[in-house]
């Protein structure tokens, strides 16, 4: 019977206003689409959307208790194993996670657990929910306060240890902050409370602290007391195309484009940051970061192009990002790969010179690769080329800290349980793995946590 | 205050204080609508747990900074960023051969003088010259005078020391006999570039202090990519000193100016809010 409702469509702004504003695009579900929604739950016996989680949310569990309307009970079930649920709800790829392992997802449409997850952490906000275990006075830093690092505090926090978290830039969240934008995760109404959650566990939050230069983990270790450190200090550094003329003015990395609005607030009129979008951009790249970056160029008042050498198909952006990209229009230049920035007479951006490129085998990824087509370049006219090409981590920490290792892409090695080559030290997220998703780090954090307290137990 | 617009402050940050070299920067937000503004380090005491920076009135930003009262904080401070001086690491032998001429603009003369302190500190030989437009802007020369073994002065118009540039100076000094192994050029990014040409022609070599854009200052945003040696840097982490003789100054100009235009239109419609004037 369950599986003959459909999966109950959310409600959105609608495409035309919404590329105007920053305002959130997704409302999300309201009490009765939600209790529709959480009615078509199998309640399988064995959940393979537990498993597909990365943070091993108990999603039949919670849906349970929203079907019997216990939301504050859903809320609980979520926080012992989550502890930035609003955050997840809104931004985890969950149709390659737990939707998309769904069982009515083989014959139909899978359970919007997103949605649910979502709608629970919203109606519980600021609400306490997980319980924590009494102080055992055992101090753990944590280094950035991105998703790994916040997931791995909490746990600690929750099991009684001492933790401090040191944040490099201003403001605690990590690229939740800088990097996503605010039409997706509104920062005030939703982040800011579930960092507070966090805080309400006993985690102390020291901002503009940047380990590696203003204080080393040799000091935190040897002089300040810490007895483990876990590093999560993500993937900051922006990749250039290295072609020529990237270095000319209205070049943006898409970290600097995104941190100007979001962090920095430039979209606001009351802050004095200055952003520079013109009236077209192009964005480079076809992954969520530049989904975001185009998106908001759009908001400041540009045409936008996205410029991809593979197809539709390839994006690996989420497809419902694609999606509200195209709905708000965004144009989509596919099979296009950059060669040169062209500039004017004054050093900023004229044009960007593409060659059309052709989809030939497939390589080592599975995914077939693209090869340039003789002699097809042309100009793009553009003001503004943002470069989202993805991120590799930030060197500032392992240079600084002996023992250290990081592999040949920069990320720094450790072992499944997040153990680095270094006693007591742990890492996760994408500091080790590369620029990957909120979630995984998420993961990643937890599965230190753990780590960390078996190692402080010997 | 040093001039009517240049203000020196210490700001207490005993984390910064303890790890601080000379040559590197800090970045300083003055309140939570405001800018993450970069300034280089002038001088700093570890006991007391204090550093010392100067700030000239630029733009919004920077006089908000200005306007501050002692006892007044600033809603962020974070560093020390970017690499220490090149002779901070340098092997004592090695030191031991170099005499030191740090020519400073404006400004400049500010992180000039931890380098002079330190190398003094160290018995490197050091000479230092100061440049400005006029006497009204001349600062840290007291200061200076203690720290090196000798202290030339010049202005454009001639109403304090020698009359010409830093340029000029750098000429007459060598033409008297003084002989240098490095030079460290710190001042506007214009200054910079001539009086590195002016050292090539000298045969000396010359590193420089940039003072490009900058958001996070960690390696984050890359803001601040210049061309050296017909690569690209990153001068917040790579930086912010380099090899003179290497640096796309001209790109490094018009790369400073890239958001000239919206600031000029923040500034128009800067109202100030909490009575400090424009």
């Amino acid at each position: 019977m369950a599986n003959r409702i459909p999966r109950v469509a959310v409600r959105e702004q609608d495409p035309k206003v919404r590329a105007t504003n920053f305002e959130e695009v997704c409302y999300g579900y309201n009490r009765e689409e939600a209790m529709l929604e959480a009615s078509r739950c199998l309640h399988c016996k064995n959940p393979r959307c537990v498993g597909a989680c990365p943070v091993n949310i108990q999603i039949p569990e919670f849906i349970a208790k929203l079907n019997e309307g216990d939301v504050e009970g859903a809320a609980a079930v979520i926080a012992a194993d989550s502890s930035l649920p609003a955050v997840c709800g809104r931004v985890c790829p969950q149709e390659t996670q737990c939707e998309g392992s769904c069982v009515l997802g083989v014959k139909g449409e899978p359970v919007a657990i997103g949605k649910l997850e979502r709608f629970v952490a919203d109606e519980t906000l600021g609400k306490a929910s997980a319980a924590v275990a009494p102080a055992n006075g055992v101090k753990v830093a944590v280094v950035g306060s991105g998703p790994a690092g916040l997931a791995c505090a909490s746990d600690l926090a929750k099991w009684g240890y001492d933790v401090t978290i040191f944040e490099a830039l201003h403001k605690a969240g990590g690229v939740l902050e800088y990097g996503i934008p605010e039409f997706r995760l509104p920062k005030d109404k939703v982040l800011k409370h579930e960092i507070e959650e966090v805080k309400r566990l006993g985690v102390k939050i020291e901002t503009d602290v940047i380990i590696g230069k203003t204080v080393t983990i040799d000091t935190l270790m040897d002089q300040e007391g810490f007895k483990a450190v876990f590093i999560g200090s993500g993937a900051g550094l922006p990749k250039f195309m290295n072609i020529p003329g990237e270095n000319l003015c209205g070049v943006f990395s898409a970290n600097e484009f995104l941190t100007r609005n979001n962090l920095m607030k430039a979209w606001r009129e009351d802050y004095m940051t200055p952003i520079h979008a013109g009236k077209k951009v192009c964005v480079v790249g076809g992954g969520n970061v530049a989904m975001d970056a185009a998106r908001t160029a759009l908001r400041l008042g540009a045409e936008v192009h996205i410029i991809y050498r593979r197809t539709e198909a390839e994006l690996p952006a989420r497809k419902e990002e694609v999606h509200h990209a195209i709905e708000e229009g965004i144009i989509f230049d596919m099979l296009t790969n950059p060669v040169e920035v062209l500039g004017d007479e004054k050093g900023w951006v004229r044009a960007l010179k593409c060659i059309r490129m052709e989809l030939g085998e497939p390589d080592e990824s599975g995914r077939r690769s693209p090869v340039p087509v003789e002699g097809s370049e042309f100009e793009i006219e553009t003001e503004v080329v943002i470069m989202a090409l993805g991120t590799s981590p930030n060197p500032m920490i392992s240079k600084a800290t002996a023992g250290l290792e990081t592999n040949r892409r920069g990320c720094l090695v450790a072992d499944e349980k997040g153990a680095t080559t270094r006693p007591g030290v742990f890492a996760g997220g994408d500091a080790v793995t590369g620029a990957a998703t909120v979630i995984l780090a998420m993961g990643a954090g937890r599965t230190a946590a753990k780590a960390i307290d078996e190692y402080l137990r010997q | 205050m040093l001039t009517p617009i240049i203000c020196r402050m210490k700001v207490s940050a005993p984390r910064i204080a303890a790890a601080a070299q000379p040559g590197q920067f800090l970045i300083v937000r003055a309140d939570e609508k405001g800018e993450r503004i970069p300034l280089t380090i002038s001088d700093f005491d570890r006991k007391e747990g204090t550093v010392t920076i100067v700030t000239q009135k630029i733009g919004a930003s920077t006089a908000d900074i200005i306007a501050y009262e002692a006892g007044e904080s600033f809603a962020d401070v974070v560093g020390p960023l970017g690499v220490a001086s090149e002779f901070v690491e340098m092997a004592p032998e090695k030191l031991a051969q170099q005499r030191y001429v740090l020519i400073a603009g404006g400004l400049g003369t500010a992180p000039v003088y931890p380098q002079a302190k330190w190398l003094k500190e160290h018995g490197v030989p050091v000479d230092v010259i100061i440049g400005a437009k006029t006497k009204d802007l001349l600062i840290y020369v007291d200061e200076m005078r203690e720290v090196c073994d000798n202290l030339f002065i010049c202005t454009d118009d001639g109403s304090f020391g020698f009359k010409g540039m830093g340029t000029n100076m750098l000429e007459h000094v060598v033409s008297e006999g003084h002989r240098y192994t490095q030079a460290v050029i710190i001042g506007p990014m214009i200054m910079m570039k001539f009086t590195t040409l002016t050292c090539k022609k000298l045969g000396i070599p010359a590193i420089v202090s940039l003072n490009t854009l900058m958001v996070d200052g960690t390696g984050m945003c890359g803001a601040c990519r210049v061309s050296v040696g017909g690569k690209t840097r990153f001068a917040c982490v790579e930086g912010p000193e380099f090899d003179g003789y290497e640096v796309d100054f001209d790109e490094a100009m018009r790369r400073q100016g890239q958001y000239k235009a919206e600031e000029a239109a923040t500034n128009e419609h800067h109202v100030c809010k909490i009575g400090r004037g424009k």
